[in-house]
């Protein structure tokens, strides 16, 4: 392999991880979203977090991203604490990350091929035809080369992801954040989405994390999962680890099962107390 | 890029309706004119009534305009009002007994100061004032007057010094 | 009692508490004004949706307006045998107020909520979201362009409304009722004045209202709850409060400008 590139010099591997968080508490008003959490994603992954609806999922990739300022803890991105950065610093940080929103979030005033070339036109001041070039290129891998033309209104909910993805690979960066790739996406759909998120991670070397509550997929890619709940993490390991976890909240999420530790029923009174309470207030 | 030149375009066509709009307003709605008028020299005429004469109204000789009311004010010795006149510099003869007569354009229309030419040699300067002055028509004053008279008598209504 | 006070009480702070987030918001709006010069095209593309797409708009009411006025002050002057005086009542209505207010109130209804619910939609879409992921300023990329050439489309609607406008009462004056052609422009011309009417009249007003009218309907947008209703909701926010706001300063300028 490295017999191609003998000119530059191979560096160690870095072991380090490249996202790290400790004791990451945040708060929305009285509401504790996360409750002293700390995960390490590792460079070169695809780690998932996991759990269901309403867990902040999407906080933690906004904390990441530095979108959002935690409570209490840090957040750290290759070695900068992302929430004690300057507007610039982290605005440099953020070129070299990407997110993936749920809905895509394609621009919808620009075609296909302009929202690619957008982060380009942006952050670099090359040509135009090497503009043409790289955007194809990252059409091509995404398999939208020939949509290039059409506006996002056009396109179907997995062709927006899809070149949605395509805008967040223009800069080639070292990490992608997945908000919810799979959520109401066909099973061709879904096919297709899990195939990219994995080439691309291995081909362009990326650290991928994926926040979903897609079990099966997820897990079927995943090197490293993470289960959230309440604002904690319930439990960590690669998939198969976790497939034999003895914990019934674990069970439960991964096997899809109605209820369990985590209850069917929202906190309520007891449900014949309930019923007397209103037959008490329109009896007399 | 077709769409962009078309785009730039609609714009610049759309930029240049505006400034032929004010260009419009500037010259055909209003009186560029006005704007040199500071440079016209100042002469004073003390009237006993101005009337409804407003600042900025036009100062006329001949029918002509050379210039304009910049000031009304009251004398609080004489108890006369004090006008002041701003005319342009090129009408620089104006002899010294030319009278000023505040009249009306129209029936209801604005007042305006007329100038008549008198006949001397000197001519006026800035600061100078007009000695002979007509005050304005009072339309009451008039038709009170014109009930004495034809109360009195058959004499035509003399005019107000 | 103690109920409606602490309503009224919430609803005032609240108030204020708007105000103080649309003056922050306006700051940063200006402060992004600086890398707008390198992008001079990001105006240019706003000034077509706010300023080519209003024009017709525009125009068809300034002629209606101008036609009206040329009606109107016909049967009100033609008693008095003052016709004459027509190009100055349709030219001085034009020029102080109806030019520049309903100017900036029909900009509202067509520009203003337009740019309240584009952008009301790129938050509710994550598009906002993303282009800060992308370590792209929306304020930079967003907001300023939309609100410069807003400013900029404003006065310019402005003077064009005005001028259609005293074509139209030209039209209806000189065409349809036989005033003198000559005397409609003349007695124009002695009457209105360049600085203290159509400077402080139109340019100044409508400048000054091109930017309450683009930073309300800016603001609202990027305030707007990110949801169908909450846009709609920030949508009819933005005319209501563009109106208000227009007429009350309108008010204002007036006293300044023509006040005795």
């Amino acid at each position: 392999m490295s017999a191609t590139a003998p000119a530059v010099p191979i560096d160690p591997p870095d072991t380090s991880p490249l996202v790290t968080a400790r004791g990451l508490t945040f708060h929305r008003g009285d509401r504790a979203i996360f409750q002293d959490v700390n995960l390490d994603i590792r460079r070169g992954g695809i780690t998932a977090i996991m759990g269901p609806s309403g867990a902040g999922k999407t906080t933690l990739l906004r904390l990441i991203g530095g979108q959002l300022r935690p409570t209490a803890g840090r957040v750290e991105v290759d070695g900068a604490c992302v929430h004690e950065l300057g507007r610039r610093e982290l605005y440099q940080l953020r070129k070299r990350m990407s997110m993936l929103f749920q809905s895509g979030a394609l621009f919808t005033d620009l075609s296909v091929f302009d929202n690619v070339a957008f982060p380009l036109r942006e952050h670099t001041r090359l040509p135009e035809t090497l503009i043409r070039t790289l955007v194809l290129m990252k059409l091509e891998a995404v398999g939208l080369r020939g949509a290039r033309d059409l506006m996002p209104s056009e396109l179907s909910g997995g062709m927006a992801r899809r070149a949605a993805l395509a805008r967040a690979i223009a800069l080639d960066p070292m990490m992608i954040l997945y908000d919810e790739p799979f959520s109401g996406q066909d099973p061709i759909t879904m096919g297709v989405l899990i195939k990219l998120i994995r080439t691309l991670n291995d081909a362009l070397g990326l650290t991928s994390i994926i926040v979903s509550h897609d079990v099966k997929e997820t897990a079927s890619i995943a090197d490293y999962i993470y289960l959230i709940s309440d604002g904690l993490i319930v439990d960590h390991g690669p998939p198969e680890a976790l497939e034999h976890s003895s914990s019934a909240w674990v069970e439960q999420f991964l096997h899809a099962l109605p209820d369990g530790p985590m209850s069917f029923h929202y906190p309520a009174l007891p449900y014949a107390q309930d019923l007397l309470l209103a037959r008490e207030r329109t009896g007399d | 890029m077709g769409t962009l030149k078309k785009l730039e375009l609609a714009v610049g066509i759309f930029v240049a309706l505006g400034l032929a709009a004010f260009f419009m307003l500037a010259m055909k709605v209003s009186n560029i004119a006005d704007l040199g008028e500071d440079k016209g020299y100042k002469i004073t005429a003390r009237f006993e009534n101005v009337g409804g004469l407003k600042v900025r109204a036009p100062v006329t000789m001949g029918g002509v305009r050379i210039g304009r009311v910049v000031g009304i004010d009251l004398d609080p010795r004489s108890y006369e009002a004090v006008v002041i006149l701003s005319i342009e510099p090129k009408y620089d003869r104006l002899p010294t007994d030319s009278s000023a007569s505040i009249l009306t354009s129209g029936v209801l229309g604005e007042q305006y100061v007329g100038l008549e030419p008198g006949g001397m040699d000197e001519y006026l300067k800035s600061g100078g004032s007009l000695k002979l002055t007509q005050s304005a028509l009072v339309l009451e004053k008039l038709i009170g007057r014109m009930l004495t008279n034809a109360a009195s008598g058959d004499k035509p209504p003399a005019k107000t010094p | 009692m103690i109920d409606g006070l602490r309503r009224l009480g919430r609803s005032t702070l609240r108030w204020f508490n708007r105000l103080g987030r649309a003056t922050l918001f306006l700051l940063r709006l200006l402060g992004a004004l600086a890398a707008l010069g390198k992008r001079p095209g990001l105006i240019v593309k706003q000034l077509y949706s706010l300023g080519v797409l209003s024009l017709p708009i525009i125009a068809m009411s300034g002629l209606f307006v101008g036609m009206v006025l040329g009606l109107q002050g016909y049967a009100n002057l033609v008693d008095f045998g003052a016709t004459s005086s027509l190009g100055t009542v349709v030219a001085l209505s034009l020029v102080r107020e109806l030019g520049p207010v309903l100017a900036a109130l029909l900009y509202a209804a067509r520009a203003g909520s337009a740019l309240t619910a584009e952008i009301g939609l790129m938050k509710a879409t994550e598009q906002l979201a993303a282009m800060q992921m992308m370590a792209v300023d929306p304020f930079a990329r967003v907001f300023a362009p939309r609100f410069v050439a807003g400013v900029i489309a404003m006065p310019l609607l402005a003077g064009i409304f005005t001028a259609i406008g005293i074509l139209g009462g030209y039209f209806v004056a000189v065409q349809q009722l036989g005033v003198d052609s000559g005397a409609f422009w003349s007695q124009m011309q002695a009457a209105v004045r360049l600085v203290d009417d159509v400077i402080n009249g139109v340019v100044v007003k409508s400048a000054v209202f091109g930017w309450v009218a683009n930073w309300i309907a800016v603001f609202e947008g990027y305030d707007a709850i990110p949801t169908s209703e909450g846009i709609s909701l920030a949508t009819t926010r933005t005319v209501v409060n563009t109106a208000l706001v227009v007429l009350a300063l309108d008010f204002m300028l007036t006293a300044i400008f023509f006040g005795v």
